[in-house]
């Protein structure tokens, strides 16, 4: 089977609307395939990546968890929006520290998340074959 | 009254319209994605001047669920589901702006 470069586009907060996790399902269905998966971050979607969500106090699972468990499906390009964090008041500080495993390079951690100007993420964009918005 | 807003006000205008057609005795309580008004952001001079007047709650479940706690800006005031009860019984008419 061929190979396509996937990038899902992330634009809205986690919880309040279906769309994050919604998009978390259809991402981890492209990494069973052996696609060639990123993920990027922009507006409000930025959110879905900080740090220290604790959503027992709505009823509602805390599945940015999730998003630790994709190195493992080889998912280690994460693009976030320099611009839209500056704007939230937020930094790269802020958001959790996800890594991937380097089996080049003895197993090393590796940061897997890149913040990235609108222009750079204008450039990834146009490299992709496919672009799920969610 | 009491104003509910949900929405971000990065992602709609739910809050600025609520702010348009506010009286000067209504408070505001921001729920679900309302919460990120919350934060200190580029949008907060938004509601500056209301939370200085103690006008302006957020819903702490919603507030923690999104991790920004640390982030809330002064003078907002989070109020968890008893206090949303409190806000109803004592605001009288309450405005859901969806």
């Amino acid at each position: 089977m061929s190979t396509k470069k996937f990038m899902y586009l992330n634009r809205r907060a986690p919880y309040g609307t279906v769309y994050a996790l919604e998009s978390l399902e259809v991402v981890l269905v492209a990494a069973a395939f052996d696609q060639d998966v990123s993920l990027s971050f922009i507006d409000d979607g930025v959110y879905q990546l900080v740090e220290g969500q604790n959503p027992e106090g709505i009823g509602m699972k805390n599945f940015s968890k999730t998003f630790h468990a994709l190195g493992d499906y080889d998912i280690k390009q994460f693009y976030v929006s320099a611009e839209s964090l500056e704007e939230r008041g937020l930094s790269l500080d802020d958001l959790m520290p996800l890594v991937w495993e380097d089996e080049d390079d003895d197993w090393a951690e590796k940061p897997s998340i890149k913040v990235v100007s609108n222009a750079e993420l204008t450039k990834i964009m146009s490299e992709q074959d496919v672009c799920l918005s969610f | 009254m009491l104003h509910t807003v949900n929405k971000s006000s990065f992602e709609r205008n739910s809050l600025q319209s609520c702010l348009n057609t506010i009286d000067d005795t209504s408070v505001i309580l921001l729920i679900e994605d309302g919460v990120i008004s919350a934060a200190n952001n580029a949008n907060s001079s938004m509601l500056a001047d209301l939370a200085a007047q103690g006008r302006v709650f957020a819903l702490q479940g919603d507030v923690d669920a999104r991790g920004i706690s640390s982030k809330v800006a002064d003078n907002i005031k989070l109020v968890d589901y008893a206090g949303f009860v409190d806000l109803v019984e004592e605001h009288g008419t309450t405005v859901s702006w969806v």
